[in-house]
Protein backbone atom coordinates (compact mmCIF):
# COMPACT_ATOMS: atom_id res chain seq x y z
CA UNK A 1 0.00 0.00 0.00
CA UNK A 2 1.84 3.06 -1.27
CA UNK A 3 -0.52 5.31 0.73
CA UNK A 4 1.46 4.43 3.87
CA UNK A 5 4.73 5.87 2.58
CA UNK A 6 2.87 8.86 1.06
CA UNK A 7 1.26 9.57 4.45
CA UNK A 8 4.65 9.42 6.15
CA UNK A 9 5.92 11.93 3.59
CA UNK A 10 2.93 14.21 4.26
CA UNK A 11 3.60 14.12 8.01
CA UNK A 12 7.32 14.86 7.56
CA UNK A 13 6.59 17.77 5.21
CA UNK A 14 3.94 19.30 7.48
CA UNK A 15 6.14 19.03 10.59
CA UNK A 16 8.98 20.78 8.73
CA UNK A 17 6.74 23.65 7.64
CA UNK A 18 5.06 23.98 11.03
CA UNK A 19 8.45 24.22 12.75
CA UNK A 20 7.06 23.37 16.17
CA UNK A 21 3.84 25.36 15.94
CA UNK A 22 0.66 23.37 16.69
CA UNK A 23 -1.13 22.26 13.51
CA UNK A 24 -4.93 22.16 13.68
CA UNK A 25 -5.88 21.27 10.13
CA UNK A 26 -4.22 19.91 6.98
CA UNK A 27 -5.94 20.23 3.61
CA UNK A 28 -4.89 17.59 1.12
CA UNK A 29 -5.95 17.56 -2.54
CA UNK A 30 -6.23 14.09 -4.08
CA UNK A 31 -7.07 13.69 -7.75
CA UNK A 32 -9.47 10.89 -8.61
CA UNK A 33 -6.90 9.71 -11.18
CA UNK A 34 -3.81 10.15 -9.01
CA UNK A 35 -3.60 6.43 -8.19
CA UNK A 36 -4.08 7.22 -4.51
CA UNK A 37 -7.05 6.07 -2.43
CA UNK A 38 -8.39 8.85 -0.12
CA UNK A 39 -9.79 6.32 2.37
CA UNK A 40 -6.36 4.70 2.70
CA UNK A 41 -4.67 8.06 3.32
CA UNK A 42 -7.26 8.78 6.02
CA UNK A 43 -6.62 5.40 7.64
CA UNK A 44 -2.83 5.74 7.47
CA UNK A 45 -2.89 9.31 8.80
CA UNK A 46 -4.74 8.30 11.95
CA UNK A 47 -2.17 5.59 12.58
CA UNK A 48 0.98 7.50 11.59
CA UNK A 49 0.13 10.84 13.23
CA UNK A 50 -0.64 9.26 16.62
CA UNK A 51 2.96 9.33 17.83
CA UNK A 52 3.76 12.78 16.40
CA UNK A 53 2.87 16.40 17.22
CA UNK A 54 0.15 16.04 14.54
CA UNK A 55 -1.91 13.72 16.73
CA UNK A 56 -5.37 15.29 16.89
CA UNK A 57 -4.87 17.46 13.81
CA UNK A 58 -7.77 17.34 11.37
CA UNK A 59 -7.08 16.00 7.88
CA UNK A 60 -9.41 17.36 5.20
CA UNK A 61 -9.35 15.49 1.89
CA UNK A 62 -10.51 17.37 -1.19
CA UNK A 63 -11.09 14.96 -4.07
CA UNK A 64 -10.70 16.44 -7.56
CA UNK A 65 -12.80 14.64 -10.20
CA UNK A 66 -11.10 13.17 -13.26
CA UNK A 67 -11.56 14.92 -16.62
CA UNK A 68 -10.34 13.97 -20.05
CA UNK A 69 -10.08 15.71 -23.41
CA UNK A 70 -10.21 13.92 -26.75
CA UNK A 71 -7.00 14.57 -28.71
CA UNK A 72 -8.87 14.11 -31.98
CA UNK A 73 -12.05 16.20 -31.60
CA UNK A 74 -11.43 18.24 -28.43
CA UNK A 75 -14.53 16.94 -26.64
CA UNK A 76 -14.21 16.93 -22.84
CA UNK A 77 -15.59 14.21 -20.56
CA UNK A 78 -15.63 12.91 -16.99
CA UNK A 79 -13.19 10.07 -16.29
CA UNK A 80 -13.14 7.73 -13.32
CA UNK A 81 -10.26 5.66 -14.72
CA UNK A 82 -7.21 7.17 -16.44
CA UNK A 83 -8.23 6.15 -19.98
CA UNK A 84 -11.44 5.93 -21.96
CA UNK A 85 -13.22 6.37 -25.25
CA UNK A 86 -14.49 9.68 -26.56
CA UNK A 87 -18.29 9.59 -26.36
CA UNK A 88 -18.50 11.95 -29.36
CA UNK A 89 -16.06 10.55 -31.96
CA UNK A 90 -15.06 7.16 -30.48
CA UNK A 91 -11.33 7.97 -30.32
CA UNK A 92 -9.22 6.23 -27.66
CA UNK A 93 -6.70 9.08 -27.61
CA UNK A 94 -7.86 10.74 -24.41
CA UNK A 95 -5.61 13.17 -22.55
CA UNK A 96 -6.21 13.44 -18.82
CA UNK A 97 -6.68 17.14 -18.05
CA UNK A 98 -7.76 17.03 -14.39
CA UNK A 99 -7.69 14.69 -11.46
CA UNK A 100 -4.04 13.68 -11.28
CA UNK A 101 -2.93 16.02 -8.51
CA UNK A 102 -1.63 14.98 -5.11
CA UNK A 103 -0.97 18.16 -3.13
CA UNK A 104 -0.71 19.44 0.40
CA UNK A 105 -2.87 22.52 -0.21
CA UNK A 106 -2.66 24.33 3.13
CA UNK A 107 -2.21 24.12 6.88
CA UNK A 108 -3.98 25.80 9.74
CA UNK A 109 -1.66 26.49 12.62
CA UNK A 110 -1.97 28.11 16.01
CA UNK A 111 0.46 31.00 16.14
CA UNK A 112 1.29 33.59 18.79
CA UNK A 113 0.15 37.14 18.01
CA UNK B 1 -42.99 50.10 24.53
CA UNK B 2 -42.35 47.97 27.58
CA UNK B 3 -43.72 44.45 26.88
CA UNK B 4 -44.39 43.79 30.56
CA UNK B 5 -46.68 46.67 31.51
CA UNK B 6 -47.09 48.84 28.37
CA UNK B 7 -45.21 51.87 29.76
CA UNK B 8 -42.97 53.97 27.55
CA UNK B 9 -39.92 54.34 29.79
CA UNK B 10 -37.82 51.39 28.57
CA UNK B 11 -34.27 52.68 28.85
CA UNK B 12 -32.42 52.77 25.52
CA UNK B 13 -29.88 50.00 25.05
CA UNK B 14 -26.44 51.22 25.87
CA UNK B 15 -23.31 50.37 23.86
CA UNK B 16 -19.85 50.89 25.20
CA UNK B 17 -16.91 50.82 22.86
CA UNK B 18 -14.21 48.56 24.32
CA UNK B 19 -10.67 49.12 23.19
CA UNK B 20 -8.53 45.95 23.28
CA UNK B 21 -6.43 46.05 26.38
CA UNK B 22 -2.70 45.61 25.89
CA UNK B 23 -1.56 42.05 26.68
CA UNK B 24 -0.14 41.45 30.09
CA UNK B 25 3.63 41.07 29.94
CA UNK B 26 4.39 37.38 29.41
CA UNK B 27 0.89 36.43 28.29
CA UNK B 28 0.36 35.14 24.71
CA UNK B 29 -2.65 35.18 22.40
CA UNK B 30 -2.95 32.22 20.00
CA UNK B 31 -4.64 32.73 16.65
CA UNK B 32 -5.44 30.21 13.96
CA UNK B 33 -3.57 31.12 10.79
CA UNK B 34 -4.10 29.47 7.43
CA UNK B 35 -0.84 28.79 5.61
CA UNK B 36 -1.08 28.02 1.86
CA UNK B 37 1.41 25.35 0.81
CA UNK B 38 0.62 23.83 -2.62
CA UNK B 39 3.38 21.25 -2.14
CA UNK B 40 3.34 18.04 -4.18
CA UNK B 41 3.33 15.05 -1.87
CA UNK B 42 5.86 13.34 -4.11
CA UNK B 43 8.09 16.44 -4.41
CA UNK B 44 10.83 15.03 -2.15
CA UNK B 45 10.97 11.71 -4.04
CA UNK B 46 10.91 13.52 -7.39
CA UNK B 47 13.82 15.77 -6.34
CA UNK B 48 16.01 12.76 -5.50
CA UNK B 49 14.87 11.01 -8.70
CA UNK B 50 15.98 14.07 -10.62
CA UNK B 51 19.44 13.84 -9.00
CA UNK B 52 19.63 10.14 -9.92
CA UNK B 53 18.65 10.97 -13.50
CA UNK B 54 21.33 13.69 -13.75
CA UNK B 55 23.95 11.34 -12.32
CA UNK B 56 23.08 8.70 -14.92
CA UNK B 57 23.06 11.23 -17.75
CA UNK B 58 26.43 12.63 -16.70
CA UNK B 59 27.89 9.11 -16.63
CA UNK B 60 26.06 8.01 -19.78
CA UNK B 61 24.41 5.23 -17.81
CA UNK B 62 21.12 3.85 -19.15
CA UNK B 63 18.86 3.20 -16.13
CA UNK B 64 15.77 1.06 -16.66
CA UNK B 65 13.09 0.37 -14.06
CA UNK B 66 11.74 -3.17 -14.51
CA UNK B 67 8.25 -3.54 -13.06
CA UNK B 68 5.76 -6.42 -12.96
CA UNK B 69 3.55 -8.51 -10.72
CA UNK B 70 5.41 -11.09 -8.61
CA UNK B 71 6.37 -14.11 -10.69
CA UNK B 72 6.16 -12.53 -14.15
CA UNK B 73 9.78 -13.47 -14.80
CA UNK B 74 11.76 -10.25 -14.23
CA UNK B 75 14.74 -12.01 -12.70
CA UNK B 76 14.71 -14.86 -15.24
CA UNK B 77 14.64 -12.33 -18.08
CA UNK B 78 17.45 -10.37 -16.45
CA UNK B 79 19.63 -13.45 -15.95
CA UNK B 80 19.11 -14.48 -19.57
CA UNK B 81 19.81 -10.92 -20.80
CA UNK B 82 23.00 -10.67 -18.72
CA UNK B 83 24.27 -13.96 -20.10
CA UNK B 84 23.35 -13.27 -23.73
CA UNK B 85 24.72 -9.70 -23.82
CA UNK B 86 27.73 -10.03 -21.52
CA UNK B 87 30.15 -9.46 -24.40
CA UNK B 88 28.25 -6.43 -25.72
CA UNK B 89 27.11 -4.52 -22.63
CA UNK B 90 28.40 -3.75 -19.17
CA UNK B 91 25.47 -4.09 -16.80
CA UNK B 92 24.80 -3.64 -13.11
CA UNK B 93 21.66 -4.60 -11.22
CA UNK B 94 19.78 -3.11 -8.30
CA UNK B 95 17.49 -5.82 -6.93
CA UNK B 96 14.41 -4.78 -4.98
CA UNK B 97 12.50 -7.29 -2.88
CA UNK B 98 10.68 -7.15 0.43
CA UNK B 99 12.89 -9.89 1.86
CA UNK B 100 15.77 -12.27 1.11
CA UNK B 101 18.70 -12.00 -1.28
CA UNK B 102 17.49 -14.88 -3.45
CA UNK B 103 17.16 -12.76 -6.61
CA UNK B 104 20.40 -10.91 -5.90
CA UNK B 105 22.16 -14.28 -5.55
CA UNK B 106 20.85 -15.40 -8.95
CA UNK B 107 22.19 -12.22 -10.55
CA UNK B 108 25.53 -12.50 -8.73
CA UNK B 109 25.94 -16.04 -10.08
CA UNK B 110 26.16 -14.57 -13.60
CA UNK B 111 29.16 -12.46 -12.52
CA UNK B 112 27.24 -9.19 -12.73
CA UNK B 113 27.62 -6.44 -10.11
CA UNK B 114 24.48 -6.39 -7.96
CA UNK B 115 23.11 -4.67 -4.86
CA UNK B 116 20.12 -6.21 -3.10
CA UNK B 117 17.68 -3.74 -1.54
CA UNK B 118 15.20 -5.21 0.94
CA UNK B 119 12.27 -2.88 1.50
CA UNK B 120 10.88 -4.71 4.56
CA UNK B 121 7.24 -3.68 4.74
CA UNK B 122 7.64 -1.38 1.71
CA UNK B 123 5.81 -2.41 -1.46
CA UNK B 124 7.93 -0.41 -3.95
CA UNK B 125 11.35 1.15 -4.45
CA UNK B 126 11.73 4.90 -3.86
CA UNK B 127 14.27 7.28 -5.36
CA UNK B 128 16.30 7.50 -2.13
CA UNK B 129 16.85 3.72 -2.18
CA UNK B 130 18.15 3.95 -5.74
CA UNK B 131 20.37 6.87 -4.74
CA UNK B 132 21.99 4.74 -2.02
CA UNK B 133 22.18 1.82 -4.46
CA UNK B 134 23.97 4.02 -7.01
CA UNK B 135 26.51 5.07 -4.37
CA UNK B 136 27.20 1.44 -3.48
CA UNK B 137 27.19 0.04 -7.02
CA UNK B 138 28.89 3.00 -8.68
CA UNK B 139 28.10 1.62 -12.15
CA UNK B 140 30.82 2.33 -14.71
CA UNK B 141 30.33 5.00 -17.38
CA UNK B 142 28.39 3.91 -20.46
CA UNK B 143 26.92 0.89 -18.65
CA UNK B 144 23.32 -0.23 -18.21
CA UNK B 145 21.72 -0.13 -14.76
CA UNK B 146 18.80 -2.53 -14.41
CA UNK B 147 16.59 -1.65 -11.44
CA UNK B 148 14.38 -4.63 -10.64
CA UNK B 149 11.48 -3.20 -8.65
CA UNK B 150 9.46 -5.03 -6.01
CA UNK B 151 6.94 -7.37 -7.67
CA UNK B 152 3.76 -5.29 -7.62
CA UNK B 153 1.61 -3.95 -10.48
CA UNK B 154 0.21 -1.03 -8.46
CA UNK B 155 2.50 0.93 -6.15
CA UNK B 156 5.77 1.23 -8.15
CA UNK B 157 3.87 3.10 -10.90
CA UNK B 158 3.77 6.29 -8.83
CA UNK B 159 7.40 6.55 -7.85
CA UNK B 160 9.95 8.05 -10.23
CA UNK B 161 13.36 6.54 -9.48
CA UNK B 162 15.30 8.61 -11.99
CA UNK B 163 15.15 5.91 -14.66
CA UNK B 164 15.16 6.65 -18.37
CA UNK B 165 12.21 4.30 -18.90
CA UNK B 166 9.96 1.88 -17.11
CA UNK B 167 9.74 -1.56 -18.72
CA UNK B 168 6.67 -3.54 -17.63
CA UNK B 169 6.79 -7.33 -17.86
CA UNK B 170 3.54 -9.29 -18.07
CA UNK B 171 3.46 -13.08 -18.29
CA UNK B 172 0.79 -14.88 -20.27
CA UNK B 173 -0.34 -16.80 -17.18
CA UNK B 174 -1.60 -13.54 -15.66
CA UNK B 175 -4.30 -12.90 -18.27
CA UNK B 176 -4.48 -10.54 -21.25
CA UNK B 177 -6.69 -7.94 -19.54
CA UNK B 178 -4.09 -6.77 -17.02
CA UNK B 179 -3.43 -3.44 -18.83
CA UNK B 180 -7.09 -2.45 -18.35
CA UNK B 181 -7.15 -3.56 -14.72
CA UNK B 182 -3.84 -1.96 -13.70
CA UNK B 183 -3.74 1.06 -16.03
CA UNK B 184 -1.35 3.25 -14.04
CA UNK B 185 1.57 0.87 -14.48
CA UNK B 186 0.99 0.44 -18.21
CA UNK B 187 0.59 4.20 -18.64
CA UNK B 188 3.86 4.88 -16.86
CA UNK B 189 5.81 2.34 -18.95
CA UNK B 190 7.48 2.86 -22.33
CA UNK B 191 7.82 -0.83 -23.19
CA UNK B 192 5.65 -3.89 -22.47
CA UNK B 193 7.37 -7.27 -22.60
CA UNK B 194 4.89 -10.15 -22.72
CA UNK B 195 6.82 -13.03 -21.21
CA UNK B 196 6.38 -16.83 -21.09
CA UNK B 197 4.92 -17.09 -24.61
CA UNK B 198 6.13 -20.72 -24.62
CA UNK B 199 3.10 -21.33 -22.35
CA UNK B 200 0.57 -19.83 -24.79
CA UNK B 201 -0.78 -23.26 -25.89
CA UNK B 202 -1.83 -23.95 -22.31
CA UNK B 203 -3.51 -20.69 -21.28
CA UNK B 204 -6.33 -18.49 -22.53
CA UNK B 205 -4.25 -15.46 -23.51
CA UNK B 206 -4.69 -13.50 -26.73
CA UNK B 207 -1.52 -11.57 -27.68
CA UNK B 208 -3.35 -9.19 -30.04
CA UNK B 209 -6.03 -8.45 -27.45
CA UNK B 210 -3.43 -7.76 -24.78
CA UNK B 211 -1.60 -5.39 -27.12
CA UNK B 212 -4.87 -3.61 -27.98
CA UNK B 213 -5.70 -3.19 -24.27
CA UNK B 214 -2.21 -1.85 -23.56
CA UNK B 215 -2.58 0.72 -26.38
CA UNK B 216 -6.01 1.76 -25.07
CA UNK B 217 -4.33 2.73 -21.82
CA UNK B 218 -1.12 4.03 -23.37
CA UNK B 219 -1.18 4.66 -27.16
CA UNK B 220 2.60 5.19 -27.21
CA UNK B 221 3.62 1.95 -25.49
CA UNK B 222 5.84 -0.47 -27.46
CA UNK B 223 4.95 -4.15 -27.14
CA UNK B 224 7.14 -7.25 -27.60
CA UNK B 225 6.33 -10.89 -26.96
CA UNK B 226 9.09 -13.23 -25.78
CA UNK B 227 10.10 -16.19 -23.69
CA UNK B 228 13.05 -15.88 -21.32
CA UNK B 229 13.17 -19.70 -21.21
CA UNK B 230 13.17 -20.65 -24.92
CA UNK B 231 14.72 -17.38 -26.14
CA UNK B 232 11.92 -16.73 -28.65
CA UNK B 233 11.49 -13.00 -29.28
CA UNK B 234 14.53 -11.97 -27.22
CA UNK B 235 16.24 -10.45 -30.27
CA UNK B 236 13.62 -7.66 -30.36
CA UNK B 237 14.23 -6.88 -26.70
CA UNK B 238 18.00 -6.85 -27.19
CA UNK B 239 17.67 -4.55 -30.22
CA UNK B 240 15.51 -2.17 -28.14
CA UNK B 241 17.98 -2.30 -25.26
CA UNK B 242 21.05 -1.61 -27.41
CA UNK B 243 19.18 1.20 -29.17
CA UNK B 244 18.16 2.79 -25.87
CA UNK B 245 21.75 2.60 -24.68
CA UNK B 246 23.00 4.30 -27.85
CA UNK B 247 20.61 7.18 -27.14
CA UNK B 248 22.31 8.00 -23.82
CA UNK B 249 25.86 8.02 -25.25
Amino acid sequence: MHELSLTQTIITTVLEVAAGQPVQRIVLEIGQLSGVLPESIDFCFAACAAQTPLAGAQLDLVVIPGRGCCRDCGHQMDLDIPYGMCDRCGSLAIAVIAGQSLLIKSLEMLVCV
Amino acid sequence: MCVTCGCNDTPPASFTSLEPSPPEPGSEVLNTVSHPLEVKVLAHNDRIASHNRSWCENHQVLALNLVSAPGAGKTSLLVRTLEDLKDRLTMAVLEGDQATSRDGDRIRATGCAVVQVNTGTGCHLEAAMVQRGLQTLNPPAQSVLMIENVGNLVCPALFDLGERAKVVILSVTEGDDKPLKYPYMFQASSLLLINKIDLLPYVDFDLDRCQAYARMVNPAIQVMALSAVTGEGLDNWYTWLLGARTQVL
